[in-house]
């Protein structure tokens, strides 16, 4: 154990030194296990953070080459790549690895575990051994859910929603159902302790001064994305050990016949789902309200705001979830109808405040800053799209075609892609200590722009031409083809974009180019520490005044932007505020 | 503690009255659980945190002009490693397993998560390394 101290003295002016003490050796830096020993036992939160990261981004790309394989499929009417069973469990797996085991895991588990007790100056998550324990769960559900294509009968084949009755024993025979469960109720305790985590070490550990409304937006962000997952998750455990009891131990939950509700799994599963799509989405809004004021060279516009939209998105979104099941006939449709086109407020308050952040800055259109641009556009598409399917008559007409195929694409990838590749190229010089190359960094950037429309833009028209989702065939006469075929060549545009980043990592990797403390000139304060950093954060922490103490102690002649409880006392106190 | 507690008690509250709203509009009980649970959620610590504010004052990361000198001294003990969430975490992977593929890997996840519980509590009395 290490305790971790702030002295008295100080030594550097308003930077006083923080050591670590450690019992063992009374002093001395940290002496723990190396190798592989080291990752097997670490308990420091960026060893975490950035296991989850690489954990995540391998199945992101295993999830990708199932997408491509399913694209290669839809290329032609009776496609024979793979049968019609290979093609169901193929869009259940690819769909269950991207959005459990990859979206939210690279933003909650990676990026939040590795920056927020930084951006907070904390020396480390609050509860370090439960941290460890999360990876743990996270990877062994992982591997669980992989070991369905290895069993006989295959992996599960009903969806990542896994709608019963279809999910039921009957329907669905065999151990891939039973593994998908256990994966997913392995993967939501561990998001349930990464919740409790990120929600205690905001609460407690933050450094002196920094008070909530000083706190980084992405902070906020995954604060309430901490809350959500309390929400949510726990409703998706208790909902999957039912189904498992309807498999397994002859309970009828979900099943008619026995006098259960297949509908009250609908509402379960929603009721987890939908702030589950927020849940992979406020963290990377996070992000890009980090990079943009930094790319701009101006603060955040409309701190508070941004705080308050975040607030409200995630209220709503907690109260929507029965928008998912307008066609059954049994829910309210003016209660949810009205409560998901809410959801447009806030969220067009954040964008108003991005282009606000954005207007009469000084633009530096750096790989990260374009990724975030790229967001803009595909999340604005997936939203005004979003509003639209929240309208009942418009989703009686597109319930289970490619038009939701496509908005739901273009919502996800637009955040947990575009805007996590901005959060992995802002934050990979803190994490290594070196640069990814620009120039590459951009052909991904366009390559996957490109590629991003060019996959999805067809599937709204092939879905509003009806062709339902799902399908492994379609018939040759309705004109569906042209538009699988675009949209495949587009699907293979980004995953050449995806090569590219890897090329782009190992080149960073062979010949790394150093990247000092805060190559950016950003402003939070995970940019005062060295990079990568040391155990436990900070040799020292500069007065945190504002939003942005790094740049108010690098840039001490720029005229201050204070946070709002300072700018009312100054105010109070008749001091200039700038 | 007061942003934290009001925050909180704001999720109770606006979950309580929407499924208020909720109940009157549609007589559904699943939802209608599943947002009083919620209520709870926010209701229960919120009112925790407002409690011990209230008793505590504003701490050094709740004041506008506190420095970082005011927070001299221990801030916590953090673990430098520990071997028993791996364990722990190994002992949880058994367990799934035993529901997916056979019920005898509950004796090797049983041995394991006993295991991780003894380390864990002998390693946080004794305060040293793995």
């Amino acid at each position: 154990m290490t305790d971790v101290i702030i002295p008295v003295e100080t030594s550097v002016g308003h930077a006083p030194p923080i050591v670590t003490v450690d019992h063992v050796s009374h002093g001395h830096e940290e002496h723990g296990p190396s190798g592989i020993l080291k990752w097997l036992t670490s308990t420091d939160h960026k060893v975490i953070g950035m296991s989850y990261m690489i954990t995540s981004l391998v199945l992101f790309y295993v999830a990708g080459i199932m997408a491509l394989i399913l694209r290669l499929q839809l290329t032609s009417p009776n496609g024979a790549v793979v049968s019609f069973q290979q093609y169901n469990e193929l869009f259940t797996m690819h769909g269950s690895l991207m959005l459990y085991l990859f979206a939210g895991p690279f933003a909650f588990g990676g990026l939040a575990n590795y920056i927020v007790p930084l951006q907070v100056g904390a020396p480390d998550m609050a509860f370090p051994r439960l941290n460890a324990l999360s990876y743990w769960l996270y990877l062994t559900g992982s591997i669980t859910m992989m070991l369905g294509f290895l069993v006989a009968g295959g992996a599960a084949d009903f969806g990542w929603v896994g709608y019963a009755p279809l999910s039921n024993a009957t329907n669905s025979p065999g151990a891939g159902g039973d593994i998908w469960i256990m994966a997913l109720i392995l993967t939501g305790f561990s998001a349930i302790f990464t919740g409790v985590n990120l929600v205690a070490t905001i609460f407690y550990l933050r450094a002196p001064g920094m008070t909530m409304f000083r706190m980084p937006i992405f902070t906020w962000n995954m604060l309430v994305t901490g809350i959500l997952i309390l929400i949510a998750f726990p409703v998706l455990t208790s909902a999957l050990i039912m189904l498992f009891c309807d498999r397994h131990f002859g309970t009828h939950i979900f099943s008619v016949q026995g006098g259960g509700s297949p509908i009250l799994w609908q509402n379960l599963f929603w009721f987890f789902g939908h702030p589950e799509v927020y849940i992979l989405a406020l963290p990377y809004f996070g992000i890009v309200t980090e990079v943009l004021p930094v790319f701009s060279k101006k603060p955040v516009f409309g701190y508070k705001g941004m705080v308050f939209a975040t607030m409200a998105i995630a209220a709503l979104s907690t109260g929507v979830w029965a928008h998912h099941m307008f066609t059954t006939g049994l829910v309210l449709l003016p209660f949810f109808s009205l409560l998901s086109l809410l959801i447009a407020v806030p969220t067009g308050i954040k964008f108003f405040n991005w282009i606000g952040t954005m207007w009469r800055g000084q633009l530096s259109f750096t790989t990260p800053m374009l990724f975030c641009i790229g967001f803009l556009c595909a999340f604005l598409m997936g939203g005004v799209t979003g509003v639209m399917l929240a309208a009942p008559p418009i989703d009686f007409f597109t319930h289970d075609t490619y038009f939701v195929v496509a908005h739901f694409h273009q919502v996800l990838f637009g955040t947990a892609v575009f805007a996590g590749f901005a959060g992995l190229y802002y934050w990979y010089p803190k994490m290594f200590g070196r640069m990814l190359s620009d120039k590459l960094g951009k052909w991904h950037f366009w390559l996957m722009f490109i590629g991003f429309w060019v996959t999805f833009m067809p599937q709204y028209e092939v879905g509003l031409l009806g062709m339902p989702r799902r399908v492994a065939s379609y018939p040759s006469n309705l004109g569906w083809q042209i538009y699988n075929q675009i949209s495949t060549v587009g699907a293979f545009i980004i995953a050449i974009s995806f090569a590219i980043l890897l090329w782009n990592l190992w080149i960073s990797w062979r010949r790394p180019v150093l990247a000092g403390d805060n190559p950016w000139d950003a402003h939070t304060l995970e940019w005062f520490t060295s990079s990568p950093p040391p155990h436990h954060n900070y040799t020292h922490l500069p007065p945190i005044r504002s939003e942005r103490p790094t740049w108010d102690y690098n840039h001490p002649e720029a005229p201050s932007i204070v946070g709002h409880g300072e700018g009312k006392r100054l105010k109070k106190e008749g001091a200039g505020v700038a | 503690m007061r942003i934290e507690a009001l925050f909180l008690i704001g999720v109770g509250i606006f979950f309580g009255i929407v499924g208020a709203v909720y109940w009157f509009t549609s007589y559904e009980d699943g939802g209608t659980m599943m947002l009083a649970g919620t209520c709870l959620l926010g209701l229960l610590p919120g009112s925790y945190y407002l409690f011990w504010h209230r008793r505590m004052g504003n701490r050094l990361e709740d004041r506008d002009d506190a420095t970082i000198e005011e927070g001299a001294g221990v801030i916590n003990s953090f673990p430098g490693s520990s071997i028993w969430p791996f364990v722990l975490g190994m002992g949880a992977f058994m367990t799934v397993l035993a529901f997916a593929f056979g019920i005898w890997f509950i004796f090797p996840a049983v041995g394991l998560i006993l295991t991780a519980l003894v380390g864990v509590t002998a390693e946080s009395r004794r305060g040293g390394h793995v």
